[in-house]
């Protein structure tokens, strides 16, 4: 009952479901497009929330709302369910495969066998493609993984109830309605307006603002908590930017890939230019992380070593804010 | 980020035989996927947030030992939980899950509560009264 599926290894696992699943269906979509016309860039500090002990960092919008988006953008509908009995989850995914009808599911990371062990934290929203079952052995499509794989029914189901926040609860999601042609155009320039608004929005913890706001708490860290705590901190921040599914600096590579195959599609060389602009602030992205790895590397840091990353932060606000303002105008 | 500047580091991806997907510009400018084996600056955070759970569970075994603590806050940590991950498995509220970590309080839990502890962990009921290690 395999289908003919093809797993395509892609950075980030959200966009990697819906590229594929979109391909499957008979419309090849890249990852980058689903990227950036689902609205998926941000940057956002999350004053609540503690990721593994530290303050709450994203380079990107909240789990689920790329391909809700997206799906909106170039007019597919898609089923979604969740449900509170396992049993009943699964059996809705059988019946799913029986069709060979491929589906996307949203699991928890701490029982994925297959996921080296330092990666296997209580993290809720992760994606992935379940495109057949062979006996009791469900075929996988991990997009951020570089060869399809496999979870036995009991595997599945604890990846499917994992508990905490953002649990999944079964969460199975699939698009049951294409229209003739998608309408790449309009949904790109949807997706491009909204980023620019979420970037530049007048929100202290939001966007360009919300990464001063970050610059200023690093400053603040090393003397409020001690340079252990400091570090861990800054640490957390390079892994919530680099770490695998961002594809380099913060999502920004993949961003500037998306202008790039939109500038041929709305035939707007401008859009050409932002994204070699948008490559060099990646780069700057990167030698942020990687300035930041020399403080938590030695774990003794100095003051000054803090105020220079936090002033690289500083540096990149102020070129993003130019950047998404002349973006928004290339489009209008 | 030049395709040939994709850091090709030694990383914990290793071990489980797999690389990741980065985005990168090749000669011509154009943007092309390229794997990469890992960068150090994330694999030093990694390395550096392991040992802060392995320190963590450390701490939680000794406060245990010295009678400060239940073994259930031990075995939260050994399972990378905090107290609302773990609240939410054995499906009450953090104040009690926190309250079950006194010792006293913990001497008292009857079977079914300490069984739905057992499950979330692993381990049998007998394994997480005996705390020996």
């Amino acid at each position: 009952m395999k289908v003919e599926f093809t797993h395509k290894q892609t950075a980030h696992c959200e966009n990697g479901v819906v590229s594929n699943l979109m391909t499957y269906n008979g419309f090849p979509v890249s990852e980058p497009m689903v990227f950036g016309i689902g609205s998926g860039l941000l940057f956002c500090y999350i004053p609540i929330l503690k990721v593994n002990h530290a303050p709450a960092i994203t380079y990107r919008v909240m789990p689920g709302q790329i391909f809700k988006k997206f799906a909106k953008r170039v007019g597919i509908k898609i089923k979604k369910e969740k449900f509170k009995n396992p049993k009943e989850a699964q059996a809705r995914l059988d019946e799913n495969l029986a069709k060979n009808n491929p589906v996307g599911l949203q699991v928890g990371v701490y029982n994925l066998t297959y996921f080296p062990d330092e990666y296997r934290f209580h993290f809720n929203a992760h994606n992935l493609v379940v495109y057949g079952k062979n006996e009791n052995t469900y075929l996988i499509s991990d997009p951020i993984m570089e060869e399809a794989t496999t979870l036995t029914e009991k595997e599945m189901e604890k990846v499917r109830f994992a508990k905490g926040a953002f649990a999944p609860k079964g969460h199975i999601y699939y698009p049951i309605d294409f229209p003739e042609e998608l309408d790449l155009k309009n949904a790109i320039i949807k997706g491009i307006k909204q980023t620019c608004k979420d970037m530049l929005a007048p929100v202290p913890i939001l966007g360009v603002k919300g990464i001063k706001y970050v610059a200023n708490l690093i400053r603040k860290w090393p003397k409020k908590h001690g340079v252990k705590k400091a570090n861990h901190y800054l640490g957390q921040i390079v892994r919530m930017q680099e770490e695998i599914g961002t594809g380099g600096g913060g999502f920004r590579y993949i961003f500037a890939a998306f202008l790039q195959e939109s500038s041929d599609i709305l035939e707007n060389p401008k859009l050409l230019e932002l994204s070699k602009e948008m490559t060099k602030i990646g780069d700057l992205w990167r030698d942020f992380a990687l300035n930041a790895s020399r403080i938590y590397k030695n774990r003794k840091a100095l003051q000054d070593s803090y105020e220079s990353v936090a002033a690289q932060l500083d540096v990149i606000s102020d070129k993003e804010k130019v950047f998404f303002t002349k973006l928004k105008k290339a489009i209008k | 980020m030049k395709e040939g500047e994709v850091p090709q580091d030694k990383s914990n991806l290793e071990s489980a035989h797999f690389k990741e997907l980065c985005y990168a510009v090749d000669d011509d400018g154009n943007y092309v996927t390229t794997n990469s084996t890992g960068w150090n600056p994330k694999t030093i955070a990694l390395d550096n947030a392991i040992q802060e759970i392995n320190d963590r569970i450390e701490a939680s075994k000794q406060r245990v030992l010295k009678g400060e603590s239940s073994p259930i806050e031990y075995y939260m940590e050994l399972n990378k939980m905090d107290v609302p991950i773990l609240a939410s498995y054995v499906e009450m509220w953090s104040w009690r899950v926190k309250r079950h970590f006194k010792p006293s309080v913990f001497k008292k839990l009857s079977d079914k509560v300490l069984n739905k502890y057992a499950e979330v962990f692993e381990i049998s009921i007998a394994e997480l009264k005996k705390f020996k290690e």
